[in-house]
């Protein structure tokens, strides 16, 4: 009994206390306020902030630049990966000029998309759709790595095209894996995305937050990054549920 | 939720080790990265394109070979990694501390994966002008941002290997009487830690990436900020020298934890895969 209770309430108890405490250090300024906002402060700071209409365009854009690049560095990486996978020769060939980019930091890439996008949105795009796409296309091609040898049996005996085995058999099969890697691209997306918009001075939040710190406005900058949190929490939340509704048939078949 | 993550973090794992490693290094794999390199040197001197921002191969390689004859690519590498390894051993330090707690003592595991859940994900780059302001640039700023992001990997993985010790571990250090202390030091630690290794050997990515980003972003040190300087003072080549060496530091170190890790636990399932 006092089990349960402590399992469904301790959480919350646990986080409200180390809140206030929070609240506590700064109100008797043990720590200046110039560096840690009290938490009341930060969330008036961010109600004000999201009302004046302002700041939400700019929680758009950041979304606008995370999700289209995370899209574009998917079908990138499903689409090269499929080619790689289903195709021994291919792998042969790309496996190991992969296998050098795959550690390689994406923001490293950064310096040279400046100098050939300039500061753009295309600059951010292009070091998104390159750095997201490794973790689902390493995920693709390893899905298709352990394609058994039954079911390419199925395809012969089906005589199915190419098209048609990694429609209905490939894809499905190497779905559960795809997936997992595509939520280690969207990550990635976030932190380039942020990155880019930094280095970019775009309009997005990740510029926003910067320039709160410039200007020594510690309330804000606690805001923007509390809102990184909840972007960042909500994508990968979101991401579940879809996965949960695509590998339905998966986990039914248990 | 816990174990759940821990799977997709293992299936990413065991992914990359799933590809071999010199197994993969033959000939043909050479010929596509070789006819890129020479295909473009050709391409760069026959159409005679001329930017500040683009060089040819040769050029890139000369350059990179300057950089290491006069040792300067050697210091900005030890800046970089100074901080991505002093940073990556505090963050799965406080991570493993944090998974053997949640896991010897799950009471804990309910009272704080609340907290854990608000602040893992919370993008590290975001807090950058947090660290610019509270702790200025240099080296605490870096190591503190990179131990943040290199907490979670070791931590969830430790928590699971706790989790799914079997049931017969608990008997033994039962039928021992084992005191608490020496039930974690003799029993728990030791059949846990390939688990432990597989999440520092994805931290250690993780903190190359958050070095390589906040030395770009703000912080003057490092190979980072050498690549953004180079950009902005129109040294194609250095640039392009930079990015191929922080592309062999990554593979090297990559080989590194994969190679200890078998060698280090050759028995255990994941490190063994493809031996």
């Amino acid at each position: 009994m006092i089990a349960r209770i402590w399992k469904t309430t301790s959480g919350i108890i646990f986080l409200a206390l180390l809140i206030l405490g929070w609240q506590y250090v700064s109100d008797s300024k043990i720590v200046s306020p110039v560096y840690l906002p009290s938490p009341s402060k930060a969330f008036s700071a961010l109600t004000t902030e999201v009302m004046q209409g302002d700041l939400s365009m700019r929680i758009l854009r950041t979304l606008e630049h995370m999700t289209f690049g995370w899209l574009l560095a998917s079908l990138l990486g499903i689409g090269i990966g499929t080619l790689i996978g289903i195709s021994r020769q291919a792998r042969e060939f790309l496996g190991p000029t992969l296998e050098f980019f795959r550690p390689l930091p994406a923001s490293a890439l950064f310096p040279v998309a400046i100098a050939i996008f300039g500061l753009s949105e295309n600059m951010v795009y292009a070091v998104i759709a390159f750095g997201a796409v490794w973790p689902t296309l390493l995920a693709t091609v390893g899905a298709y790595e352990q394609l058994s040898v039954r079911l390419l049996e199925v395809r012969q005996l089906l005589r199915m095209s190419t098209l048609d085995f990694i429609r209905k058999i490939a894809l499905p099969f190497a779905s559960p894996e795809i997936l997992a890697g595509m939520r280690l691209s969207l990550t990635v997306a976030l932190i380039l995305s942020v990155t880019g918009e930094i280095l970019s001075s775009s309009e997005g939040l990740g510029h926003w937050i910067m320039l709160q710190a410039r200007s020594f406005r510690s309330d804000t900058l606690f805001a923007g990054v509390m809102l990184f949190g909840v972007i960042g929490y909500l994508s990968s939340k979101v991401l579940t549920l879809v996965e949960r509704r695509v590998l339905k048939w998966k986990l039914k078949s248990r | 939720m816990a174990m759940d993550e821990a799977t997709s973090t293992k299936i990413v794992a065991g992914s990359t080790e799933r590809l071999p490693l010199l197994r993969r290094i033959n000939l043909k794999g050479l010929i596509f990265p070789l006819v890129v390199i020479v295909g473009l040197e050709f391409l760069i001197i026959a159409t005679g394109f001329q930017r500040d921002s683009v060089a040819r191969p040769s050029e890139i390689a000369l350059r990179l070979l300057g950089a290491m004859a006069d040792g300067s690519i050697f210091l900005l590498t030890s800046e970089t990694l100074a901080a991505a390894i002093g940073g990556v051993l505090i963050g799965s330090a406080i991570g493993l501390t944090l998974g053997v707690m949640f896991g010897a003592f799950p009471p804990s595991f309910s009272a704080l994966e609340l907290t854990t859940e608000v602040i893992r994900p919370i993008p590290s780059v975001s807090l950058i002008p947090v660290a610019l302001l509270v702790l200025g640039f240099g080296y605490t700023m870096e190591v503190s941002l990179i131990a943040k992001s290199t907490i979670w990997p070791v931590m969830i993985l430790t928590h699971a290997a706790i989790s799914g010790l079997h049931p017969r571990h608990r008997e033994v250090t039962a039928l021992l009487q084992l005191n608490f202390f020496s039930r974690i030091t003799k029993v728990v630690l030791p059949s846990i830690m390939p688990s432990v290794f597989v999440g520092f050997r994805l931290s250690m990515g993780v903190a190359l990436l958050v070095a390589i980003t906040i030395e770009i972003v703000v912080n003057p040190r490092g190979l980072g900020h050498a690549m953004m300087v180079a950009e902005e003072t129109l040294n194609g080549d250095l640039m392009f020298a930079l990015l191929v060496w922080i592309g062999i530091i990554g593979v090297v170190i990559n080989w590194g934890l994969l190679w200890l890790q078998r060698k280090l636990f050759p028995r255990s399932p994941s490190a063994g895969a493809d031996a």
